[in-house]
C-alpha cells in the first residue's frame, strides 16, 4: 500500500486501494460515509455528477466478470469518467504477454484509474508497482477484493446503524474466498464478531488466527447471528473432493430455515453473488424478507463510486 | 428381539468384562433385552419368575465385535449373505459385525446403507453395522457423502481392500470426517510396490516362486497416513497391520498423542508364511501372512494394547476363487466361527490374558465405532457370549455355518468356544 505523498491530514490517504489490509477504522468510516452520498445520487433521477469528468478509468479484468465490471462501470459513468472495459481472460497470456507487459502497455495509454481483477494473488499489486496511475483491486485470487467488503459493511451499517459488537457469520467456502478474507479484516477492523463456518476443508490452514471464532457446524456457529453471510461455492470443490458432493453441502451448510432459525430473529441474510440456489442458499431463504442481497448490489455501485471519488483526489490536476 | 417381560438369569458363571476389569463369579438378569442387574447376588432363583440358565461355573463376556467383515451382500450372494454371515458369527460367539462395502454395488450410497440396515433388520441373527465407502465406489477418486453416510447408520468409513494412493484426497477425508468425528478405517498396502506380489516377500515366496509383497508396502502407507492424521486431526484406524515395522510405527504414533488405533487379524495372530505350504490358497489373503518373528510380533503389540483390536477379517471365497493356482486365486479367509477359537489359543500359551483377548474384540471395538455394547453393566444391551474356555474341538469344514468354507483353520484343534451367544438377550446360537 503506497501512501500518498501529499497531505497526511486527507481523510482517505492512499493512492490505491489494492485491499482492506492496511486501512485504518477512520479510513474505512470515511469511505462508508462517502458512499451514503453517492447511494443517495443513485437514487435521483439526475444520477450523474462530474467529479471525474475528462479521467479515464479502464477495467481490466483476467478473470470473468459480470456484476463487478458493470458496477465499476456504472460507477465511472455516474461520475462523467469515460470508461473502457478489457476483457482478457486468457487472450494475451496465450500470445506469451506478461502481466507486467500489460501494464507498462496499458501505462502507455495514460489512464487515471484502473480496476483490475486477476486470478492469482498478488497480481494485483505486482502491476500497482508498474503504473502511474491509481489502482483498484477488483479481486485477486483467492486473496482480497476489498469494495465487496466496503459494500457488505454499507449495506450492514444501513441496517444497523452499526457494526461494532455485531456477530457476523461467514458461512462456506472461506478457503477460497478472498470475499471471506476482505470481510474478516474489514469486520474485524471496525470491532464486530466475526464467525467462520465450514467444513475444516473449506476453512483454511491457521483461520483462527485472523480473529475468527471457528465452527464446523452451521446451528452452532449461527447461534445469535446478527448478520449471515454467504458465499458461493464453485463446482470444482467437488471435483477436487473437497466436499463430496452438492447435496451433502446443502445438506449441512446450506442456509435453509432450520438453520437460519437460529440465529437473532431479526438476523440480515448476505450473498456475495452470484448465487448457487440450493447449494448454499435455499431459494425461499434468498428471497426473504431478510434477504439484502439485492441491496447490496446497489450499494456496490455506491461504494465504488466512493472509491473512484477518494482516490481520485490523488490524482494531479489539470 | 427383546423378550418383553420375560426374565431371564444366567447364574453360576465366571463373568468377565474387559470395560471394568471385572471378573467374578456371579450371575446376569436380562429383561427386555437388557442387563439389568448382576453380580454374585444373582443366583438360581433369586429373581422371582425368571428362566434360568446354569452356566456350570464356565465364562461369560460381552459378545464379540468384529470390525471387518466382508458380508458378499448384495452382489455375492452366493458367497455369502448377511443371514448366513449372522448365523457364523452367532456359532462365533459374535454379536455384532461390522460389514465392510466391497460389494456390489459398493456400499457408497445412504439408499444401500440403509439396504444393508433393512436386509439385516429382517434376516440376520446378530447387530450388523455397515462401514461405508469413504470414496465413490471404492475408486479412491472423489470423496464419498461421509456426513449423510453417518447420519443414515454407517459407523466408520472406509476403502475396502484398497488404499487410496492420492495423498491429498486421503488427506481431504480425514479432514473432513474429522468434522463428523467419522472414523477412517484404512487398508494399507502402496499398489505400485505391491504390484503383483500374492504373498509375503522373502525366502518361502522366492522358493515357491511366487511374487512377493514386501511388507514395506504396508509400512510406508502406514507412515504416510500418520503424517496425514498429524496434518488434519482425523481419527484414523489401520484396519489390518501385519508386520513388527508397521507396529513399530503405530507406537511411535501413539505415544505422540495421535488419535490412532489399528486391529490385526486373527489370522496374523495364529498363522505365518510357512503354512502356505504346498501352495494353499486358503492361506492366501491380505495383507499376505508374514513371517514368524512378524507374527509374534503382532502378539506383542495385542498383549501390550498396542494393537487395538482384533477381527476375523472373515472374507468367504468359494472354488470359483480359491480352487486354482496360487497366484490366481483369490484373497480372503472365512473366519467368523474361528476367530475366538484361534484366539484363545494366545491365552492357552500364557501369551494374552484373557481380559485384554476379550477387550480387544469387544469393548474396544464398541468403543471406536460408539456402540452401546462391548461391556457388561446394568443397562447395558444384553449381548452376551457364554463361553467354555477348556472345550477342545476340531474346525470341520461340513459344521461351519458360512456359506463359504475357505478357513485357513480346517481340521485345526483348539481350546475353547461359544456355548450360547445372546444377541439383545435371545440366545441366537447354542452348541452342539
Amino acid at each position: 500500500m503506497s501512501i500518498a505523498e501529499e497531505a497526511p491530514t486527507a481523510p482517505f490517504p492512499h493512492r490505491h486501494l489494492l485491499g482492506i489490509e492496511g486501512l485504518s477504522r477512520s479510513e474505512i468510516v470515511t469511505l462508508l460515509d462517502l458512499s451514503e452520498e453517492s447511494a443517495k445520487l443513485g437514487r435521483q433521477v439526475n444520477k450523474k455528477s462530474d467529479d471525474l469528468r475528462g479521467r479515464t478509468l479502464i477495467n481490466l479484468f483476467f478473470e470473468a466478470s459480470t456484476r463487478t465490471q458493470s458496477s465499476f462501470e456504472l460507477a465511472g459513468k455516474r461520475l462523467g469518467a469515460d470508461v473502457m472495459n478489457m476483457s482478457i481472460p486468457t487472450s494475451s497470456i496465450q500470445k506469451g504477454e506478461t502481466l507486467i507487459d500489460t501494464a507498462v502497455t496499458l501505462n502507455a495509454m495514460r489512464p487515471d484509474l484502473l480496476v483490475v481483477r486477476h486470478r492469482a494473488a498478488g497480481a494485483v499489486e505486482l502491476l500497482a508497482q508498474k503504473v502511474d496511475c491509481c489502482v483498484i483491486n477488483a479481486g485477486d485470487g483467492s486473496h482480497e477484493h476489498p469494495t465487496q467488503a466496503l459494500l457488505d459493511a454499507l449495506t450492514i451499517r444501513r441496517h444497523k446503524n452499526r457494526i461494532e459488537g455485531l456477530i457476523v457469520a461467514i458461512c462456506g467456502d472461506i478457503q477460497h474466498s478472498r470475499v471471506a478474507r476482505s470481510n474478516i479484516l474489514l469486520l474485524n477492523t471496525l470491532g464486530a464478531r466475526v464467525r467462520v463456518i465450514a467444513p475444516s476443508t473449506l476453512l483454511g490452514a491457521g483461520i483462527e488466527r485472523l480473529g475468527v471464532e471457528v465452527y464446523n457446524s452451521m446451528t452452532d456457529g449461527l447461534a445469535d447471528a446478527d448478520i449471515v453471510m454467504m458465499l458461493r461455492l464453485q463446482r470444482e470443490r467437488m471435483v477436487s473432493s473437497l466436499i463430496p458432493s452438492q447435496r451433502e453441502y446443502f445438506h449441512f451448510y446450506g442456509l435453509d430455515y432450520d438453520k437460519l432459525a437460529c440465529a437473532k430473529p431479526d438476523a440480515l441474510i448476505m450473498h456475495p453473488g452470484p448465487m448457487n440456489r440450493g447449494v448454499e442458499i435455499d431459494s425461499n431463504v434468498a428471497d426473504d424478507s431478510r434477504s439484502v442481497i439485492r441491496e447490496q448490489v446497489e450499494m456496490g455501485v455506491a461504494v465504488r463510486m466512493a472509491v473512484l471519488q477518494a482516490l481520485a483526489r490523488h490524482l494531479p490536476n489539470r | 428381539m427383546p423378550s418383553h417381560g420375560k426374565l431371564l438369569t444366567l447364574v453360576n458363571a465366571r463373568l468377565i468384562d474387559p470395560a471394568t476389569g471385572l471378573d467374578a463369579f456371579g450371575g446376569l438378569l436380562i429383561e427386555d433385552g437388557v442387563i439389568a442387574d448382576l453380580g454374585a447376588h444373582i443366583m438360581e432363583g433369586s429373581v422371582a419368575g425368571a428362566e434360568s440358565l446354569d452356566c456350570g461355573g464356565r465364562t461369560v463376556a460381552p459378545g464379540l465385535i468384529d470390525m471387518m467383515v466382508f458380508g458378499g451382500e448384495p452382489g455375492h450372494e452366493h458367497r455369502e449373505t448377511l443371514a448366513t454371515a449372522s448365523r457364523a458369527a452367532a456359532a462365533g460367539g459374535v454379536t455384532t459385525i461390522c460389514c465392510m462395502p466391497d460389494t456390489d454395488p459398493v456400499i457408497d450410497d445412504v439408499a444401500l446403507v440403509d439396504f444393508i440396515l433393512r436386509r439385516a433388520r429382517d434376516t440376520a441373527l446378530v447387530h450388523v453395522h455397515p462401514m461405508a465407502a469413504m470414496t465413490r465406489e471404492l475408486k479412491g477418486e472423489e470423496m464419498a457423502e461421509i456426513g449423510l453416510l453417518q447420519d443414515a447408520g454407517a459407523v466408520a468409513f472406509t476403502n475396502g481392500k484398497s488404499s487410496v494412493a492420492n495423498a491429498r484426497l486421503m488427506r481431504n477425508v480425514l479432514s473432513y470426517a474429522k468434522d463428523y468425528g467419522a472414523l477412517i478405517v484404512h487398508h494399507l498396502e502402496d499398489a505400485s510396490l505391491a504390484q503383483e506380489g500374492v504373498m509375503n516377500e522373502g525366502e518361502v515366496a522366492t522358493r515357491l516362486g511366487l511374487r512377493g509383497v514386501p511388507a514395506a508396502a504396508e509400512t510406508m502407507m502406514l507412515e504416510r497416513d500418520i503424517r496425514l492424521v498429524e496434518l488434519t486431526g482425523g481419527r484414523y484406524h489401520a484396519g489390518q497391520i501385519s508386520c513388527r515395522a508397521s507396529l513399530d510405527v503405530i507406537r511411535a504414533a501413539k505415544s505422540r498423542g495421535l488419535p490412532v488405533t489399528c486391529s490385526v487379524s486373527v489370522n496374523h495372530l495364529t498363522l505365518n508364511e510357512n503354512d502356505i505350504g504346498p501352495y494353499r490358497t486358503f492361506f492366501k489373503m491380505k495383507p499376505p501372512l508374514r513371517a514368524e518373528d512378524d507374527r509374534q510380533a503382532m502378539v506383542e503389540g495385542v498383549a501390550s494394547g498396542d494393537i487395538d483390536v482384533i477381527v476375523s477379517a472373515h472374507d468367504p471365497r468359494g472354488a470359483e476363487g480359491k480352487r486354482r493356482p496360487f497366484a490366481e486365486a483369490a484373497d480372503g479367509a472365512a473366519g467368523l466361527e474361528t476367530m475366538l477359537g484361534a484366539a484363545l489359543r494366545l491365552y492357552h500359551n500364557g501369551e494374552v490374558t484373557l481380559q485384554r483377548l476379550l477387550e480387544a474384540m469387544s469393548t474396544t471395538p464398541a468403543r471406536l465405532l460408539g456402540l452401546d455394547s462391548g461391556r457388561m453393566a446394568k443397562g447395558a444391551p444384553a449381548d452376551l457370549t457364554l463361553i467354555d474356555l477348556e472345550m477342545p474341538w476340531r474346525v470341520e469344514l461340513e459344521q461351519l455355518c458360512s456359506k463359504s468354507k475357505n478357513t485357513p483353520f480346517e481340521g485345526a484343534r483348539f481350546e475353547g468356544r461359544a456355548l450360547v451367544t445372546f444377541v439383545a438377550g435371545r440366545p441366537v446360537y447354542h452348541y452342539g
